[in-house]
């Protein structure tokens, strides 16, 4: 009897080290400009080639503008590591790179699945923590170094230590204006920063079953900000009709074949998992984080807890947390006015994000002292808003859109909260100087970001 | 620089047994953003990363070190740094590493560190060392005492020792890394050496 995890690890297994890690294959590598320059230093200087050039898959995403990206990027530093990546491309023959501008360009994990490179059962590694997006088909998906960045791309492996597993069950359904995002950010409050290192998570239950391939993806992404090395679901129709017909899918009799290899990867009857937890769907409401790390969330009716709710160990980071926030222990954050917006990101900057958006903001207008960032995750998704008349509703309703890119979720372009200011953010991360050095993250789904736009306060979209 | 020959002889020669003063930084949750925040990720080599090393909380805006900051603080130094629980989280870049490296410390010292960082500085021949809870606040408590008490790594026997009140306590390192840091090998030259077994494995899966 096995589990989901480790069905696909030990198909993947090249060998193993005495007393040591795993020789893990690796079906797909994703690879961006930001963390893969040093990677590729490192082949130049040992003299060797990329050895599986067709296995990895380059975009342009985390330190590119968002605006007139078809004229010549102004920072001359980021234009070099944009140069260099290019650079790298051509000079190890990688026929899968996607430069800013092109139709596939965008952020490395919607790209990745909505051109079909993403599979069920597969292994999937990029420099990045949130490639644990990718688990949403049922693959083993985690963020890597650089270092082994420079593995993948010499030898298409990876030395890892088998994690633990945990299974987490959402049963029951959500509530009135609750996704995917609430349900990941109630999940990372209750397990906190810390609470899945060394796991690798599979997400099970009706609550789970019921999410689109998106929202699946959303939560799998959001699976690293509680230490997991990974989450993943469980390959099923909904997947299979996801990828089916993409263009770098499998086709025909290899459709086929693999559909039938697919259709086996689940957790066996009885398997067993290191920690299993359940929660139930109904209990969660729309989620706001009120501190600087995910794991310091909270309902948005909800008040942030007061000093003797934390362990005593934690008080230090607590307090210096809320200082920089300007928050108080105790206090509630509904009706708090808020300076930015940002809809985007690897975590919602997808077609649904952007429909769940604009349904909210229909008919109303931005409120004038908010500032909103509306990025979407990739070309495909932007065209998409067009064609679906998303993008004359938006305008309607006073709000512009910006090119693809990770924008201010990292802020490594001039896409920065300035010191002091609140963003309502439906990227990954709130930690200190995350969106610009000072800038104040508070996370939450497109439906309260949305909410907060329209009346420039920390607004319960369900009221 | 582990990759680097006469980095792996440093290595070699330094770090089988480390006495040294140490810095405290008894916060929690410290993220890869804190230990280099993403601004200055732009760089195409590992170079220089140690001056940023906690920018946005060792520097003021115009750029002048902020006085409460303990990297400022010329009472505190030394190759170590103790951190509170969970150290690392966060993004996966390795420039986290590069910065830790590159400012001099060769030890993290931490209850618990965030999966990812730990093999980013594993990587980079930082060697990341969990110590129980207590232990970790019992290390807090004799720096605050004494700046200038020091700890001991030693990563053959695995221990680790404050020696100023002679507590010692083992760490866990899977061996094969163990011997990776003594021996100044890296992943890169193992899997290299696999490549035969990696075209076979390619050929059972097609």
């Amino acid at each position: 009897m096995k589990t989901l995890f480790d069905k696909i690890w030990d198909a993947h297994v090249v060998s193993s080290v005495e007393n040591g890690p795993t020789q893990l294959y690796i079906d797909r590598h994703f690879c961006h400009e930001v963390t893969s320059p040093q990677a590729f230093n490192g082949l130049r200087a040992r003299g060797l080639k990329v050895f599986r050039p067709e296995k990895t898959t380059l975009t342009a995403d985390h330190n590119t503008p968002t605006i007139n990206q078809d004229q010549p990027v102004k920072d001359p530093i980021s234009k070099n590591q944009l140069d260099t990546f290019a650079k790298n491309a051509v000079e190890f023959n990688l026929p899968l790179y996607f430069p800013l501008g092109h139709i596939k360009n965008g952020v490395v994990h919607i790209i990745g699945p909505e051109n079909g490179f993403t599979h069920p059962g597969a292994t999937i590694v990029c420099g990045d923590s949130h490639t644990s997006t990718h688990g949403a088909f049922g693959a083993i998906a985690f963020g890597i170094g650089t270092s082994e960045v420079e593995m993948v791309l010499a030898t298409q492996c990876v030395l890892q230590t088998r994690p633990k597993t945990m299974r987490i069950t959402f049963n029951g359904k959500f509530g009135k204006g609750v996704n995917a995002k609430d349900l990941a950010l109630y999940m990372i409050s209750k397990l906190t920063t810390g609470g899945a290192t060394g796991y690798f998570v599979e997400y099970a239950g009706e609550a789970i079953r019921n999410l689109s391939m998106e929202e699946r993806m959303t939560v799998c992404n959001l699976s690293i900000e509680m230490g997991a090395r990974g989450g993943l679901i469980a390959p099923d129709q909904t997947t299979f009709d996801y990828v089916k017909g993409r263009e770098f899918a499998p086709k025909g009799e290899e459709w086929d074949t693999k559909l039938a290899y697919w259709k086996t990867l689940k957790t066996d009857e009885g398997a067993a998992f290191d920690k299993e937890l359940t929660f139930d769907a109904a209990d969660i409401q729309p989620m706001i984080t009120y501190g600087t790390n995910p794991g310091m969330g909270m309902g948005i009716t909800d008040s942030i807890p007061t000093l003797d709710q934390v362990d005593e160990a934690g008080r230090i980071s607590f307090q210096k947390s809320l200082e920089y926030m300007g928050f108080e222990a105790g206090e509630k954050l509904e009706g708090k006015a808020i300076d930015y917006v940002f809809l985007g990101s690897c975590t919602n900057g997808r077609i649904e994000d952007f429909r769940a958006f604009t349904a909210f903001v229909k008919g109303k207008k931005k409120a004038e002292n908010v500032i909103a960032w509306l990025v979407p995750g990739s070309w495909m998704v932007e065209k998409q808003i067009r064609e679906e008349g998303l993008y004359d509703i938006l305008t309607e309703a006073g709000f512009a859109l910006r090119q693809p890119g990770c924008s201010a979720c990292l802020a490594m372009n001039d896409d920065k909260v300035p010191a002091g200011k609140y963003a309502v953010s439906t990227s990954n991360r709130n930690f200190e100087g995350r969106q610009g050095p000072g800038a104040r993250t508070i996370l939450a789904g497109p439906l309260v970001a949305a909410a907060a736009a329209i009346s420039g306060k920390i607004t319960d979209p369900r009221a | 620089m582990a990759y680097l020959l006469i980095g792996k002889l440093y290595f070699m020669e330094k770090f089988i047994k480390l006495t040294s003063s140490v810095v405290p930084l008894p916060i929690e949750n410290v993220d890869t953003d804190q230990i280099i925040p993403a601004r200055f990720l732009k760089a195409t080599d590992k170079n220089g990363f140690g001056d940023n090393l906690f920018a946005d909380w060792r520097y003021n805006k115009d750029g002048s070190p902020k006085a409460d900051f303990v990297l400022n603080n010329a009472t505190f130094s030394g190759s170590i740094l103790v951190a509170g629980k969970n150290f690392g989280s966060g993004s996966s870049r390795e420039h986290a590493a590069w910065a830790i490296d590159g400012y001099g410390f060769k030890v993290v010292v931490s209850s618990f560190f965030a999966d990812i960082f730990q093999n980013n500085a594993l990587n980079n021949g930082v060697l990341p060392v969990v110590v129980s809870a207590d232990f970790l606040a019992e290390i807090f408590a004799t720096v605050n005492a004494d700046p200038k008490a020091t700890l001991t790594i030693n990563l053959e026997e695995q221990t680790v020792t404050n020696n100023s009140t002679g507590k010692s306590e083992t760490f866990v390192i899977n061996a094969y890394k163990k011997e990776c840091l003594l021996n100044g090998l890296d992943d890169i030259d193992y899997l290299l050496s696999k490549k035969t077994l990696i075209e076979q494995f390619e050929k059972s899966i097609k």
